[in-house]
């Protein structure tokens, strides 16, 4: 593979630009009209223009990106996350197109991306699933009748769901009356699937997902977990590696439950198993992600490995190049994600940022999408950096935390940098005992 | 003629009103998705709604007359 195509923008357009500037290989970029001026755009070794700023006429509009790919002649497509990186039929017609997609099998990407299917999936390889319904409901008697035998809280989840999006927390019967059908109507209007289930909604609980690693010749390793419970609207805020929170026995039990889940769907390239973990530890499979995740440098950080490189290589009909007692973690990194947004009420804030600076230093790594002079417009979503911090120990990594933001400089727009000093500064933080909730209640605490 | 506008660029999800609906002031009428975030448009003033221009899926822009009253 000597030129790959990147399906996606910003931040990781220019992350995996990085990585095949290392390896020799050589970048197409895709700009909507909006991107244009885009720090991935002219980084890239060539760009072509995708159409007009709405996603449906530019990232997610599957064919004017394979004719780009092919009047390119490029080799591979390397999608990202989001878009259409979970996008079966997109990596399917890559395929017949005789194009590399860098992710894994077209099956495989469909048979995770319906969460009911997977759900079914990982019941049938022995890995525990949160206690819900494994068939879709039809109508709100059905919706109803499930959630009394499961129990409230409970969540009403979209099957094509994905990304924080398509799924409403129900505490009692008339919440769910009330949900019912506006969440199949934006199921239907988002995924394309009016397909709705039901889980319990697992109180104090924190979303920990293992990063796993599969190659064509069927070997399997796990990288690890992160821990990402630090949400707000089920969308992260905050990632960290390791876990501050599980036990030995428990960490060793997700990594095992986690290569099961992936040898269950014979997984290649790189994938990530999410779980949920209860206050006594017990783990449920909550939906697998056939792609890389934003929040992989954490887990580059604690293992010193390339995540982008080894997609790549495994893409190219590569061995993994280590074996899994070869594979070591040292240290503490965690993820705060920066975004174009008020830090209370969370609404995005698009607009020019007029400043953004920051001092670069041991431990400190940010991959950005946006520089100072460049716009956040109102297309995509508001990310505009990852900033990750690594330390050896966790208490290092907060503090080299600390001092950065302390730092930084970011003018013209709203940003949550705000929140992200008060989570650094927060006593269960800092402690690591905090779960799922910790914004929700952190909010509450404001008002 | 009232207009109810689009207060950012974004996706209609979901539309709350019909031709004909009295609406109160401060009412959700519609719901937009723009950066991955839900938001609601509320009617600036109470009416009777004379039209609805936009459907379901439909992108709009900033400042994209949604709904009309009368």
């Amino acid at each position: 593979m000597q030129k790959i195509l990147i399906a996606n923008r910003g931040e990781i357009a220019l992350r995996i630009i990085r990585t095949c500037r290392e390896m020799g290989v050589t970048t197409v970029a895709i700009y909507s009209d909006a991107d244009k001026e885009m720090a991935y755009v002219r980084e890239a070794d060539s760009s072509v223009r995708i159409g007009e700023p709405p996603v449906q006429k530019s990232y997610l509009n599957a064919d004017a990106i394979l004719d780009i790919a092919k009047a390119e002649n490029v080799d591979g497509i390397h999608p990202g996350y989001g878009f259409l990186s979970e996008n079966a039929e997109f990596a399917r017609k890559a395929a017949e197109e005789g194009l590399v997609f860098i992710g894994p099998s077209p099956k495989t990407i469909e048979q995770m991306g319906d969460k009911i299917v997977s759900r079914q999936t990982m019941e049938q390889a022995g890995v525990p699933v949160v206690p819900g319904n494994s068939n879709g409901i039809d109508n709100i008697e059905e919706a109803c009748s499930l959630a009394d035998s499961i129990g409230y809280p409970i969540m009403l989840k979209a099957s094509g769901g994905g990304g924080g999006i398509g799924m409403v927390r129900c505490e009692n019967k008339q919440e769910l009356l009330k949900s019912f059908e506006s969440t199949k109507t934006r199921a239907k209007t988002y995924f394309g699937s009016d397909k709705v289930f039901i889980e319990k909604y697992i109180q104090n609980a924190r979303h920990i997902e293992v990063q796993v690693f599969g190659d064509s010749y069927g070997n399997l390793v796990h990288l690890y977990e992160r821990d990402c419970s630090i949400q707000r609207r089920h969308q992260k805020v905050v990632e960290e590696a390791p876990s501050p929170f599980l036990s030995e026995e428990a960490r060793e039990r997700l990594y095992d439950l986690a290569l099961k889940a992936a040898k269950a769907v014979s997984y290649i390239n790189a994938g990530t198993i999410e779980f949920i973990v209860d206050e006594n530890e017990n783990v449920y499979f909550l939906e697998m992600n056939t792609r890389l995740q934003v929040e992989h440098p954490v887990t580059e950080a604690i293992t010193g490995l390339d995540l982008v490189k080894w997609q790549i290589l495994v893409a190219r009909g590569e061995k993994l190049p280590l074996l899994q007692q070869e594979i070591q973690n040292q240290g503490n990194a965690v993820e705060f994600r920066l975004y174009a947004e008020d830090p209370v009420t969370f609404m995005p804030s698009p607009g020019k940022i007029t400043l953004f600076d920051w001092e670069p230093g041991h431990g400190v790594r940010v991959d950005y999408g946006y520089e100072e002079g460049s716009s956040v417009t109102p297309f995509y979503d508001p990310m505009i950096a990852k900033c990750i911090f690594y330390g050896s120990t966790r208490v290092e990594a907060l503090a080299i935390s600390k001092k950065f933001f302390a730092d930084m400089k970011i003018e013209g727009i709203k940003t949550n940098a705000p929140l992200l000093k008060e989570i650094i500064e927060d006593e269960n933080f800092q402690s690591g005992r905090y779960t799922t909730s910790f914004l929700t209640e952190w909010i509450a605490a404001k008002k | 003629m009232k207009e109810i506008t689009a207060s950012m660029a974004g996706t209609v999800l979901n539309i709350m009103a019909t031709t004909g609906d009295d609406v109160t002031e401060g009412q959700e009428v519609l719901m937009l998705e723009s950066m991955k975030m839900e938001i609601p448009v509320e009617a600036s003033v109470a009416g009777k709604v004379a039209e609805v221009r936009v459907s379901i899926g439909d992108f709009v822009n900033e400042g994209d007359i949604l709904i009309t009253l009368e």
